[in-house]
């Protein structure tokens, strides 16, 4: 298998706040390919976005990256500088967030702040504005020409993200994170913008990292999904494997909580750690259905179980 | 959401402890608090402190620079200073108090009725308000103190009618954000009054806005009542006003700067000890609601 | 609704704001006055001239028909005689505006380029030394009485270090430019006189400086609590996810945004510096309307007092109005909304 295009190593960030140390990720591994579009999914606070942040330098003021390594086609990213990482950001990686339309400065006409993405990496004039309304045209937007002097308070949701995608894509990244870009649109509108992004990137082979909550987004989307659960990640594979066969009991929780009709709702016992003060070795261990004492000693590392599939249990020998 | 009411009601005991904790834990807010304190203290023993009476003159003794008989100076009348600016720090309060204290409350209830009504009472104040926006306090003040003739008195009534629509206008914009509280409407739902619905569970929850307000306005109400009587609008001769005093110094105050200096610093030690409580205050309520 | 409507309707409003100032000036110099003819003309008044003008302002007609005649008086210019330069009072207020104006606006001037970039790097670097010490800045600024301030800075810096000349606009040997805006700066330029744009500037220093520190005091203020909450913005991190330079991060899209709550403050802070001139004009025996108020007030000079108000709250509400629009300019969701 050809090096991937990211992988992060061992990624522990730490926020220091009024309550204390948050411990957000704890040694979070991940792996994405050229081309691949790789699913990250978890609930709310599992640490999805942070991992993303973190992986483009965009955290907090308050937010510190401890230890772990973000490799990009083979370069640290952690140990650039600000100008270097400034030259990735927006050319080699891009992101998109989730409310599209806070995303955008409302001041601005929307085609400045798609120009602004070309001419921070050196692109203007002409050529520039041509590339903006082509782009426009590929994700769909009707009479590009007047689009541009709109201003974002006056697009629809899904206008506002397609203007988004637009952004991100106009300096052709070779990574995309998508950060739960989905979720606050309406559903008709997900579908299109879904199927809109997959055929984008097939189209560029750019590689996408989507982060989502909703299992049946990443079914769909992805062709490997990562499993997040307070700030680790506990399984990584194929869609179809971890779907079919669910390795980790989370993962396992996770798919049976789907509500389907004709079933009792199965729900996973316990509740989210606190990260200010998370669980001892295995932080899914009391929440665990097949937890053992190794469990609450010991963090059990990813493994790779098979050719592609990792797992981090002691159930798959974690030590 | 019952747990609002609930959180309203407990802010009487243990949580105004939590916020005098909260305030004295700024260096801001202690000093503040220090030094309001001593203002309040000051106010009210000052003039048994006082070393000389405030209003006996002495010819033979004036224009004298500090010294250990006067720690202050004397004025050009031979008053000594620091006697002069004690018994000040009584009236300047008294005013301050008495302003903020008038001007709040009418403020509040025209604030809370405009606010929770709506309508016409509304859109009446809005204007009324609007009208006293358009000209600088201080203006306004001057003029309605001409109208009325210098005094005491007069100068409070005259801060006291341009210091009202803040509090109005901020009570009402409170007020209008919590009125769509589902809480309200519980109460509401389940025959609670108009005026029980104000006082018991809107009022708790815009008290805080006030409390902030009016504390950072002592130290503007006492900054425009020496305003005030420095340009001869305020308190008459021969009354220990701060203001006054420093214009009364103005004169002298190439050679014998102590007269106006003094009780300018005064006043500004106040206005300081006002502002930098009420800016602890109003973080220490940032905290408390969750921001 | 749009640009048009926005402007239509804020001028609207002003008029209607004028008019009621027009309301309270009449309440306050015909109505709460025990006696208005007497506080105008003073004790020592003869009573035929009482009477006259009694007869004059109408005070034995109805209070509506006497608001009629204010009314029309004010509307053409007509705001009374000072009984202290025996001219009309609206005729003093535009020979005195001026000099006001130019140290207003210089104060101002002064409040924004101080007070903007303190505030913004107050914000930027939250918790640093810098931030302390403008906080600190701020507090004290707010709460220092202006004119003791004016004292005290002519005390050390004219008669103790002699850095700068002491009152008035001009060196006292100096004749100064023909008079065509009554802004000494801007005449003399036109004049081509120098050495009076110089002396006027040296004058001008030391008042603009003690208001625009008041000024600065609260647009650093403003500023940084503004840029603190745009900061926290989500299209600021869409801004840096681009890969755009800081420095346009923080011009474009933090600042142009936070400008908003700024601009509008700086409309109250121009009538707190019209406030600051009456204060402090006396102590720099500056030549303004705050001077001239203040004499009138020493004087009982009724007539100008009221004319001062209602001239200073006209100014001020054509102040608001020009923030108003300049707000509609900056932000497209009032013009296109």
């Amino acid at each position: 298998m050809s090096s991937p295009l990211l992988e992060v190593r061992d990624l522990i960030v730490h926020f220091y706040t009024r309550e204390g140390v948050v411990k957000a990720l704890d040694g979070v591994m991940l792996r994405v390919g050229r081309g691949e579009i790789v699913s990250l999914v978890g609930e709310t606070g599992s640490g999805k976005t942070v991992t993303a942040l973190s992986i483009m330098r965009l955290l907090d003021h308050n937010a510190r990256i401890v230890r772990g390594e973000v490799l990009f086609e083979g370069r640290n990213l952690l140990q650039l500088s600000e100008e270097e990482m400034r030259r990735i950001r927006g050319r080699e990686i891009s992101m998109i967030f989730q409310e599209p339309k806070s995303a955008l400065n409302p001041v601005l006409t929307v085609g400045f702040q798609l120009r602004e993405a070309l001419e921070a990496h050196g692109e203007e004039g002409e050529a520039a504005l041509e590339k903006v309304l082509s782009m426009l045209r590929r994700v769909g937007l009707p009479d590009p020409e007047r689009l541009v002097n709109r201003y974002p308070h006056e697009l629809s949701g899904g206008m506002a993200q397609r203007v988004m995608i637009a952004m991100a894509l106009l300096m052709r990244p070779k990574l995309l994170i998508a950060d739960e870009p989905t979720s606050a649109l309406d559903v008709t509108v997900q579908a299109q913008i879904l199927e809109l992004i997959q055929s984008l990137v097939r189209e560029m082979n750019t590689s996408v990292l989507f982060i989502t909550h909703d299992l049946g987004v990443a079914a769909e989307i992805s062709d490997r999904i990562a499993v997040m659960y307070a700030g680790v990640v506990v399984e990584q594979g194929n869609v179809y494997d971890v779907f079919e066969e669910p390795l980790h009991p989370y993962t396992r929780g996770l798919l049976a909580a789907i509500p389907r009709p004709g079933r009792e709702l199965m729900a996973i016992e316990g509740e989210v750690p606190s990260l200010l003060n998370p669980p001892s070795g295995c932080r899914f261990h009391p929440r665990c259905p097949a937890v053992m004492e190794v469990c609450k000693r010991v963090k059990p590392r990813l493994v790779e179980v098979e050719p592609g599939r990792l797992v981090a249990c002691h159930l798959y020998g974690g030590e | 959401m019952g747990d609002r009411m609930e959180g309203a009601r407990r802010t009487s005991i243990r949580g105004s402890l939590l916020m005098a904790r909260l305030v004295l834990s700024s260096p801001t807010g202690f000093a503040g608090a220090v030094i309001v304190a001593g203002l309040l203290i000051l106010s009210l023993i000052g003039p048994v402190l006082a070393p000389y009476d405030p209003y006996k003159q002495d010819m033979s003794e004036r224009l004298m620079p500090p010294s250990w008989e006067h720690p202050f100076g004397t004025d050009q009348l031979g008053r000594d200073i620091l006697s002069r600016v004690l018994y000040g720090c009584r009236i300047s309060l008294s005013i301050a108090l008495l302003v903020v204290a008038i001007s709040a409350t009418i403020g509040l209830l025209l604030g809370l009725v405009s606010g929770y009504f709506g309508g016409l009472v509304d859109e009446a104040l809005m204007r009324v308000t609007d009208l006293f926006f358009a000209f600088p306090r201080l203006i306004l003040a001057m003029a309605v103190a001409a109208a009325l003739g210098p005094s005491i008195i007069n100068t409070m009534l005259a801060i006291a009618t341009v210091s009202w629509p803040v509090y109005a206008r901020l009570v009402r914009a409170c007020v209008l954000q919590v009125r769509n509280e589902t809480y309200i409407e519980a109460a509401r739902a389940i025959g609670a009054g108009h005026v029980r619905i104000l006082f018991r569970h809107v009022l708790p929850m815009v008290v805080h806005v006030v409390l902030v307000q009016a504390t950072l306005d002592l130290g503007s109400v006492i900054l425009l009542a020496a305003g005030l009587s420095f340009i001869g609008l305020g308190a008459p001769p021969p009354t220990p006003e701060w203001g006054l005093m420093v214009s009364e110094g103005r004169l002298y105050i190439r050679s014998q700067w102590w007269v106006s200096t003094f009780p300018g610093l005064a006043i500004m030690i106040s206005a300081l000890g006002f502002n930098m409580l009420g800016d602890a205050l109003r973080d220490a309520f940032d905290v408390r609601l969750g921001r | 609704m749009d640009l048009r409507a926005y402007v239509l309707r804020r001028l609207a409003l002003t008029t209607l704001v004028l008019f009621g100032v027009l309301v309270v000036t009449f309440l306050l110099s015909h109505v709460i006055p025990a006696d208005p003819i007497g506080a105008i003309l003073g004790p020592q008044a003869p009573p035929e001239l009482v009477e006259k003008l009694r007869r004059e302002w109408g005070l034995d007609k109805p209070l509506h028909e006497q608001f009629i005649d204010y009314v029309c008086r004010a509307v053409r210019g007509d705001l009374g005689r000072s009984i202290r330069t025996n001219r009309p009072v609206l005729q003093d207020l535009l020979e005195f505006f001026p000099a006001t104006l130019e140290l207003a606006t210089a104060s101002l001037m002064l409040g924004v380029l101080v007070g903007v970039p303190l505030g913004t790097i107050s914000a930027l670097r939250r918790g640093s030394w810098i931030d302390h010490a403008a906080r600190v800045f701020v507090t004290l600024g707010v709460s220092t009485p202006v004119f003791w301030l004016g004292l005290i800075m002519l005390m050390i810096f004219y008669y103790r270090l002699g850095w700068l000349p002491g009152p008035g606009r001009l060196d006292p040997y100096m004749t100064p430019p023909p008079r065509v805006t009554g802004l000494i700066l801007l005449d003399s330029l036109l004049a081509g006189r120098l050495d009076a744009f110089y002396s006027a500037l040296r004058h001008l220093a030391m008042p603009a400086a003690v208001l625009g520190w008041y000024a600065a005091a609260g647009i650093a203020r403003i500023t940084r609590s503004s840029v603190l909450e745009v900061m926290r913005r989500e299209h600021v991190r869409t801004a840096r996810a681009k890969g755009l330079l800081e420095r346009i991060v923080v011009l474009r899209h933090i600042l142009r945004n936070a400008l908003m709550p700024i601009v509008t403050v700086i409309g109250t802070t121009y009538g707190g510096l019209l406030e600051g001139a009456v204060l402090t004009e006396t102590i720099f025996a500056w030549p303004g309307l705050g001077r001239y108020s203040t004499g009138a007030f020493l004087y009982l000079d009724f007539m100008a007092v009221m004319g001062t108000t209602l001239f200073i709250a006209v100014i001020y509400s054509l102040v608001n109005l020009a923030v108003d629009l300049i707000y509609a300019y900056l932000d497209p969701r009032v013009r296109y909304g």
